[in-house]
């Protein structure tokens, strides 16, 4: 055998123990086919089924024909995408104002602090601390009608509203953005803001023409991520408005309650659709995400 | 010149957003604070409160929570630990697609989560190409369903705990400190559970932490699945009590702080975002 000689014998052991070596890793991949993969596979094959139990496209069509199916997607879309834009605003303004904003470092650590908790603060306890602040006798509702004479719910206001639960979702919105965001300002060198104010920049100019543009692949990433985080969320929704709102999530929670569709593979077919949705968004996240590294590390 | 009128210019807009964004913050807590303080006309009282810990059902409920909690924790660190340790040390190739696993529960929401558990396992487990079916369907027997809903939770905390797990493994040198073990005539089982997890425990426990925010309140997959813990009965509650409810969001709230505090302590505020820095 030429074990002696030293390229071979560096090389051939390695196959097989790298075949051993997977072994380690079983427990863990058994795992996710019992609980990730089975689940998502069969609500892809269930898409694809017809009630006889054959191949069928007619599941996929009718998402893309049924209005109201269209209607619930489209609902969650525009909720998402105004939350992560509010969120994405305010959550980043306050990421600015405790990174590179000028405020004590002390604010900084509280912020971070509180934006973990709320970013975890989300379903049934977030719903009801929004109908004890913004509901018919809430805590600000009752407040405005008192100090100021507005009374919210005769200007139009309604928690139960697309308004209200766009309101309720920032809360868990914006401090996500905060906790992305907040690192990345961090890695806007102070070298580059002296350089443009060497050169004559003011500060609006170095906003607009360095550290946004720097920061922008950053900014949209992390406003994907808020998109997908509202996409997803169901309990919150759920809790307060008691499914009036037909958002995505809450017609699939139907469904899985009981057959309301009476076609559970449709069913299927609107599950599969929004995983698609947030894998997109995921892939778009991590793909801004890899752009801003380069500069900002 | 310009530096020294920027020291004395106070940050206007930086406190405005602040204000902004802590009134944001505070506000619906303090609501629900003070909501849950006046169930008694006219006089701040806790008499929410005690209503609200006088329930059986909410100690039912809750312990059995805590319970889920703890289990998926704890089968979590098993599942994990030696995963990435493994991988560290043995099997770098797998390290892509074990991370690609652990953010799909990113993709995947609690409710699309539930109803493929549901669709997978309210049938009797069939053995592909036979005609062989395997006992009970899991959701049909007590012991089936939490088994299902502690996989479940497992998942949704998943993508924490393995980041934590695994940034608190690049920071100790496992590889080394596995090596003195071996040399010192420690076994695999002696080098994870005296070696390895000693050595990351505050990575476990701020993972530990966020997977108990998660799962304490949790009501999807509890509410589909029929457990009966605390998020299922909060919400229930809410239907028909107006005071207790918010009392008990308001504990909740001050348990999500006190997780979140722990987690900010220990690891020097790195624990929510392990992967920006």
């Amino acid at each position: 055998m030429s074990e002696s000689t030293p390229p071979p014998s560096s090389n051939m052991p390695t196959p097989r123990s790298n075949w051993k070596n997977w072994i380690g890793v079983m427990p863990f991949f058994l795992f996710a086919i019992m609980f990730i993969f089975l689940p998502s596979v069969r609500l892809f094959i269930g898409s694809f089924t017809n009630e006889e139990g054959h191949f069928t496209l007619d599941n996929v069509r009718q998402l893309f024909t049924q209005q109201y199916i269209i209607n619930s997607y489209l609902l969650s879309i525009r909720i998402s995408a105004t939350t992560a834009l509010g969120g994405g605003i305010l959550g980043f303004l306050l990421a600015y104002s405790v990174t590179v904003g000028g405020l004590p470092k002390a604010l900084r650590s509280a912020l971070i602090t509180f934006s973990g908790v709320a970013s975890n603060f989300a379903g049934v306890p977030l719903a009801f601390a929004f109908v004890a602040t913004l509901g018919r006798t809430g805590f600000v509702t009752t407040m405005l009608k008192d100090v100021f004479g507005l009374n919210l719910y005769d200007a139009g206001f309604n928690l139960y509203s697309f308004l209200g639960l766009s309101l309720t979702y920032m809360y868990f919105q914006f401090p996500l953005m905060v906790l992305v965001m907040a690192p990345a300002l961090d890695g806007l060198k102070r070298e580059w803001r002296e350089a443009a104010e060497n050169l004559g920049a003011t500060s609006i100019q170095y906003w607009l023409r360095i550290a946004l543009p720097i920061l922008l692949p950053s900014i949209l990433g992390a406003m994907i991520l808020l998109f997908g985080n509202a996409f997803g969320a169901y309990a919150t929704a759920y809790a307060l408005t008691g499914g009036r709102l037909p958002i995505i999530t809450i017609q699939i929670g139907a469904q899985v309650r009981g057959d309301v569709l009476h076609n559970p593979n449709l069913g299927n077919a609107m599950a599969m659709g929004m995983v698609i949705i947030m894998a997109i968004s995921l892939a778009g996240y991590s793909w801004l995400q890899g752009k801003t590294e380069r500069w900002l590390r | 010149m310009k530096s020294f009128a920027r020291l004395r210019n106070f940050p206007f807009w930086s406190w405005l957003w602040f204000v902004l964004g802590v009134l944001y913050f505070v506000l619906p807590l303090f609501a629900t604070l003070e909501f849950s303080l006046g169930m008694e006309r006219d006089v701040i009282s806790l008499k929410a409160y005690q209503r609200a810990f006088a329930d059986p059902k909410f100690w039912q409920t809750f312990g059995y929570s805590v319970f889920l909690a703890a289990m998926t924790i704890i089968v979590s660190i098993i599942l994990i630990v030696p995963t990435a340790y493994w991988i560290r040390l043995r099997l770098p190739e797998a390290r892509r697609i074990v991370e690609f696993i652990t953010l799909l529960p990113f993709v995947i929401p609690a409710i699309i989560l539930v109803f493929g558990l549901i669709r997978v396992y309210s049938t009797p487990f069939h053995i592909p190409f036979t005609n062989i079916y395997l006992g009970q369907p899991l959701t049909n027997f007590k012991f089936g369903t939490i088994f299902l809903i502690i996989g479940g939770y497992m998942v949704l905390g998943l993508p924490y705990m393995y980041r934590s797990v695994d940034t608190g493994m690049r920071t100790v040198d496992v590889r080394t400190l596995t090596e003195a073990a071996q040399s010192l005539g420690a076994n695999w089982f002696v080098v994870i559970v005296r070696v390895i997890l000693p050595n990351i425990r505050t990575a476990l426990l701020s993972g530990s932490l966020l997977t108990f925010a998660i799962v304490v309140g949790e009501v999807v997959l509890a509410s589909f699945l029929g457990v009966q813990a605390f998020g299922p009965y909060l919400f229930l509650l809410g239907q028909h009590r107006a005071y207790e409810p918010a009392a008990l969001t308001f504990t909740t709230f001050l348990l999500t702080w006190a997780s979140m505090g722990i987690i900010q302590l220990v690891t020097g505020g790195q624990g929510q975002t392990a992967g920006a820095h």
